[in-house]
């Protein structure tokens, strides 16, 4: 089923989304990556506040490629999740929402997903040309020093992703690749 | 003898850079489009179109096909009779990377110190292997790679005793782990052979190969095919949401090894499975 939704999420998007719905995601998310998580994590360890309120957001698990001259963003696809997975529970517990990236996530994540009411999307991976397309703002609003991974408050409009692992915790992954398997 | 000027390589390989991140070969394009013809879900169809239609943006638009334009390989095959003039080879193709990446808006992706881990801006240094061949020619081939994929790899220090069953249940092993991390479909390098470093190498190899030329060794040109179709049997699918096509292609290189070894090792590749050569 293809489905319409805007980010920030709330609690009655999430409670209809289920793993294999198509959806097509319009308004802000966040961009971050391995050095951002690790920062974010070092900050909240020291007390500190997040560089963006987490609360009810999506994170992209994204590093863009510059953008050309006169353009918002370079080619911009997902990241590998599973790398982001020792942070995330801790995000969760303090209102993270949804994350898009490809890939696995541990049982750890799953369980914090569960618990918080929350989803994982899958965009499609190496599709950064066309994903690029969906993103028409960007703005770095911390970490700049690293590049790539900082972190950027992004507009997107009709972003395609589906959904992988739903609040109730259906694993699309798990269940996908049995349907088709041939001995 | 033949001179080459190192000006001449920087300039070359800048061009490589850009064009191996915007544009795929025919060979891969062709795969892509028959495996959309063959996928049984309707998921997977509707992936693979957005894959072909990726890389028409990208070709159009100048927007590299995948964010990550990869840790620039290249594999140089230095003819003994050429002579460089002007400067160090390695630093040239260094210099090359730098100016692509930058100049080409590619994403800079590497870090100076893999525990310190600050990024160096511009993508260098390459990974460079040279190989010394008889003749006046120089060949350059870049493959920049993606981790997503490369993280998936893996090495197997097999038994003599494991035998052609062992190489295939390791081949399975490693894109079975791999499954949506590694952006299926992928393209499969497998070294078999050699020491734990060539047989690395040879499968790091392999996936410059283009994935309509089988390898020239019966044997190995039968397993290639038999792999294809276990690995495309497993049901991961395009992106790992599930169908037939999980790989686009297997390609095998070996090399003679020890009488108490069987190194394989799995190197995997996402779709965008990129490469440029030049020749001076």
């Amino acid at each position: 089923m293809d489905i319409h939704i805007k980010a920030p999420l709330d609690e009655e998007t999430i409670k209809n989304l289920h793993a294999g719905d198509m959806v097509y995601i319009s308004g802000t998310v966040y961009s971050a990556r391995d050095a951002a998580h690790k920062r974010m994590d070092e900050a909240l360890d020291q007390g500190k506040e997040l560089p963006f309120d987490v609360k009810n957001n999506i994170v992209y698990y994204l590093g863009p490629s510059p953008a050309r001259e006169g353009r918002v963003i370079g080619s911009a696809g997902p990241t590998t999740s599973g790398r982001m997975d020792r942070y995330t529970p801790r995000l969760l517990s303090l209102g993270l929402k949804g994350m898009i990236g490809k890939g696995k996530r541990s049982p750890e994540v799953k369980k914090a997903i569960i618990e918080n009411k929350a989803v994982y999307f899958a965009a499609i991976g190496g599709a950064g040309a066309l994903l690029s397309k969906a993103i028409v703002s960007s703005e770095t609003i911390a970490y700049e020093d690293l590049g790539t991974e900082a972190i950027r408050k992004l507009e997107v409009v009709d972003l395609p992703a589906i959904v992988v692992i739903d609040s109730e915790g259906n694993d699309l992954y798990e269940t996908a690749s049995e349907r088709f398997k041939k001995e | 003898m033949k001179t080459v000027n190192v000006s001449d390589i920087t300039d070359a390989v800048k061009d490589m850079c850009i064009e191996a991140t915007h544009y795929l070969s025919e060979d891969m394009k062709e795969a892509l489009a028959s495996s959309k013809e063959k996928e049984s879900s309707e998921l997977g169809k509707k992936i693979l179109s957005q894959l072909e239609d990726n890389l028409d943006i990208a070709s159009t638009d100048m927007i590299p096909i995948c964010q990550d334009t990869g840790m620039a390989v290249f594999f140089v095959e230095l003819g003994q009779d050429v002579h460089i003039e002007g400067g160090s080879l390695s630093d040239a193709i260094n210099e090359g990377v730098r100016r692509g990446y930058t100049e080409g808006f590619l994403r800079k992706s590497v870090v100076s110190d893999p525990l310190i881990r600050v990024n160096t801006k511009d993508n260098t240094p390459a990974v460079i292997h040279y190989d010394i061949v008889p003749g006046d020619t120089l060949k350059i081939v870049i493959a920049p790679k993606g981790f997503g994929s490369e993280n998936t790899s893996r090495i197997f220090m097999l038994k003599p005793a494991d035998g052609i069953e062992g190489v295939k249940n390791a081949v399975l092993t490693a894109v079975k782990e791999a499954g949506p991390n590694a952006c299926p479909p992928m393209v499969i390098g497998v070294g078999i052979g050699g020491t734990f470093e060539k047989c690395a190498m040879l499968a790091k190899k392999a996936l410059t190969r283009p994935l309509n030329v089988r390898s020239d060794l019966e044997h190995i040109a039968s397993l290639e095919e038999e792999l294809l179709e276990k690995i495309n049997n497993t049901g991961i699918g395009p992106a790992g949401l599930g169908g037939n096509t999980t790989a686009l292609g297997v390609n095998i290189e070996t090399y003679p090894t020890h009488i108490a070894g069987l190194p394989v090792a799995v190197n995997i590749c996402c779709h965008v499975n990129r490469h440029a050569t030049r020749e001076f």
